[in-house]
Formats: structure tokens, sequence, C-alpha cells
């Protein structure tokens, strides 16, 4: 080997010395560590916003009510920290012989959004983004294609020739998103809902993918809620506060149709375009509405079997 | 103003023919009529007007004015019934809890009972239509 090559060779990148190929593998090295950095500077952060106990703790299903007992009042105390406000976390269990059903009659939604608020206050949604688990598309007549439709209406409602029609979790007996997920953080319950361990969940938003209906919800960030808004009313798997970086969907207000309540879109619609009960009851008034009226899904061919039915009247 | 309907009425002789608040001269000018061709006693109770009057004449208290809109909105009154017409709040399940539900004139001014145009209040902001936030 000459002089030259073995110069070449042992060339360290240092200033005066260097030829071009050095420089670069320099300038290399040094913007891949900086991106190394980047990329794991969320574990710099990961004892802040995770504690010990939390990185800890088992899967939902795997819970003894000791376990639970034990994060729901961690996750309370959390609460207090960094919200400032007094809550209470539950875990609302489904009802034996309760299969829930919702119906909207969109002969009657007139697209004034009272059902968007409520949720958005109910579930403790981020302030900053006005989020919420229901969208209303303004459609015109003819169609049920939301290709055609439109959220973002801002004149007085209802329009000539259009109708509205909420989206939502539709609570599928047959749900995409189910199947998707990787950590099993996500799945149905015997009422029907699809419910998420939002402290399992690992955010990789494959469900969000598998959703049809555009139904779930991802914390972009920890969400903003000012204390005096915070609703204390939580429970483990629906309105609690989600921490960032997890997805979210409606949960048919499993904290309030749990103990036999209504949920809160229900309430705040001023038209009574909504329906809600057990299916599973006849004498209940949703069983009513579906014998007696011309319910249809949406995306009936996808072969989902949703649980939240339209009809128009 | 919360006075008893009889008490000016026990001294007017009723006008069967009217049809509107537009067409009086004293007391309840303002009042918008846009419900039918009806006059005023179709529904009020000529002989009491404390009460309403049904189609066979006799009387109906207010309080239970859904069996007078029942008599022309058949339809409407079964899905009442059937908690399928009208909001409510409270409890689905009426074995853990009361229901509360709207009566027909909570939603429809019963003088002009169209439901009004409303102004959607509240929008979740749109990542890529709405102005930019953090």
């Amino acid at each position: 080997m000459s002089d030259e090559s073995r110069d070449k060779t042992f060339s360290l990148p240092v200033l005066g010395q260097m030829n071009r190929r050095t420089a670069m593998k320099g300038v290399g090295a040094t913007l891949g560590l900086a991106a190394f950095g980047a990329a794991i500077s969320p574990l710099a952060n990961f004892r802040e916003q995770t504690s010990i106990d939390e990185f800890l703790q088992k899967h939902f299903k795997e819970m003894t009510d000791e376990d639970k007992r034990a994060v729901f009042a961690r996750i309370e105390k959390e609460t207090k920290e960094k919200y400032g406000a007094d809550v209470t976390v539950r875990d609302h269990r489904p009802i034996p012989g309760v299969r829930f059903a919702y119906a909207i009659n969109l002969s009657l939604c007139n697209g004034n959004g009272n059902c968007v608020e409520a949720c958005h206050r109910e579930n403790n949604h981020d302030r900053d983004t006005n989020q919420s688990y229901i969208r209303v598309f303004e459609m015109p007549k003819g169609t049920t294609d939301t290709e055609h439709g439109t959220t973002q209406y801002d004149h007085t409602v209802p329009q000539e020739g259009k109708y509205y029609l909420p989206v939502q979790c539709f609570q599928c007996d047959d749900p995409p998103c189910v199947d998707v997920c990787p950590v099993e953080a996500t799945w149905q319950e015997e009422d029907g809902i699809v419910v998420v361990d939002y402290n399992w969940c690992i955010g990789c938003r494959y469900c969000q993918a598998a959703c049809p209906y555009h139904a779930r919800r991802f914390n972009w960030k920890q969400p903003n809620v000012p204390a005096e808004e915070v609703n204390p009313d939580q429970g483990y798997m629906s309105n609690r506060i989600r921490p960032a970086g997890v997805v979210e969907k409606c949960h048919f207000c499993m904290h309030r149709t749990r103990e036999g309540r209504q949920p809160a879109c229900l309430e705040a619609c001023p038209t009574g375009a909504r329906i809600f009960g057990n299916m599973l009851d006849p004498d209940s008034d949703i069983s009513w509405v579906l014998r007696n009226k011309r319910c249809f899904v949406l995306k009936e061919d996808l072969g989902t079997v949703p649980t939240l039915f339209y009809f128009f009247d | 103003m919360s006075v008893s309907c009889t008490s000016c009425h026990a001294n007017f002789e009723p006008n069967l023919r009217t049809r509107s608040g537009d067409e009086l001269t004293e007391f309840h000018q303002g009042l918008h009529f846009d419900h039918g061709g009806m006059t005023c006693v179709s529904c009020h109770h000529a002989d009491n007007y404390n009460a309403l009057r049904t189609a066979d004449g006799s009387q109906l208290a207010y309080e239970n004015v859904q069996h007078m809109c029942a008599q022309c909105h058949a339809p409407e009154a079964r899905d009442f019934e059937r908690g399928a017409h009208g909001g409510m709040t409270g409890y689905w399940d009426r074995s853990r809890g009361p229901q509360h539900r709207k009566s027909c004139i909570d939603c429809h001014d019963p003088h002009s009972p169209a439901f009004p145009h409303m102004k959607p209040m509240f929008k979740p902001f749109d990542r890529f239509l709405s102005p930019p936030h953090d």
C-alpha cells in the first residue's frame, strides 16, 4: 500500500486535512446524530408524561377490581394536577340483557349542530380544536355518498334541496377498527359498544384507517379543557380526558347510558330526531322505530353491521 | 303576563269568525297566525277560555294539549306516543329513573307551528379548511 492511499484510508475529518468525501461523511454523521436525537426525544419526556405505574399497568381485561381502583385513583389525581379539576373516574359495565341501538330521523334533523356541541362538552373534548365525536354533513337530496356533502356549511338551516346527516361511531357489530388493532386496545362489549382502553392504545392509528365512517379521532396533543368546564362524571373508557397520542371515538355516552340515562347528543337535540334504547327489549322506543320505520345504515355493502340507524318518515 | 284568560274574556262576546290577531283592535294584535284555515275558537273554547276545545266541542285542559294536536296530526301523535317524535331528557330505561318528554308546544308555536330555521352554532375546526390554530 502506497503512502498516499494509507493517508486517504486513515484520514480523519479534521479541518484543513479532509477531502470532499470525508467532509460529507462528517456532515452525514452529524445530521444522523441530530435526527437520532430528535427521534428519541420523546423518550426524554417519557417520565413526565407517563408514570411508572401507568407504564406497568395491565390490559383492562386483565385488571382486578383492586387494580382498577388504583388506576382510577391515579387518573383522578393526575387530572387534579394537570387540569385542577376534581373528577370521579368509574368503570361502567354493560347492563345484562341490553343491546344498544340508536336511530336518527333524517326528516327531522335540520343540521343545527347542538348534538356536536353537547358531545364536545360532555366528553371533555379539546377546546382549542372544538373536537367532537359527531360531524353533521349537509347533503344534496338523492344520495348518501358523503363525498357530495359538506360539514362546513354556516348558513341558516335547513336549506332547500338539502338534508342533514349526522355521522358518529356506528358501534358496528363487525367492527373493522377492532380487527386491525395490533395490541387489542379496542374491542366490542356485550351491549354492542366498541370501547378503547386509552392507556393501552399505542396511537398507531390503524383503526382510523380501517373505519369506513371516519368515526375515530386522534389526539394530536393533550386536550385543553378549563377546570371549570371539565365534566367531573367520568368513565375510564368513555369521557375521561384522554392522553395525547391515542385514538378515541364515540362510546354512546357509556358513562350515562350504562346507568340508564340518555346520551348527551340526544338530550341536546332540539328537533327530537334522535331515538336511543335497548333493542333487545321489544317494548322499547328504539325497537318500535326499528320495526315500524324504514331504517337503513350507512355503507351497508361493507358488511360492518352498524347499530346506529337512519330513517326518513 | 300571567292573567287568567277569563278575566277579560268573561266580559267579551266571542267573535267566532276571528282568524288572526291582526284583525283585532285591542289585545293579541301581534299574534301571528299561520296554522291552517282555522279560527281562534277552533282550538280555544268559546264558553271557557281557560280550556281548549276539541273537535267534539268538549273542554280540554291546556296541559293536555297533545290530545288537541293529535286530532289532526295522527302520524306525529302515534310517533310521539312511541317516543319517536319530540325530544326528551332523562332515562332511556324508565325502571332506573324518570324521562321528561317535551310536549308539542315546547317545540312548535301552536299559532305558527312550522319548525323555525336555525343557525348552526358550533363546528369542530377542520384541520385543512379552517383558519390555522396551534
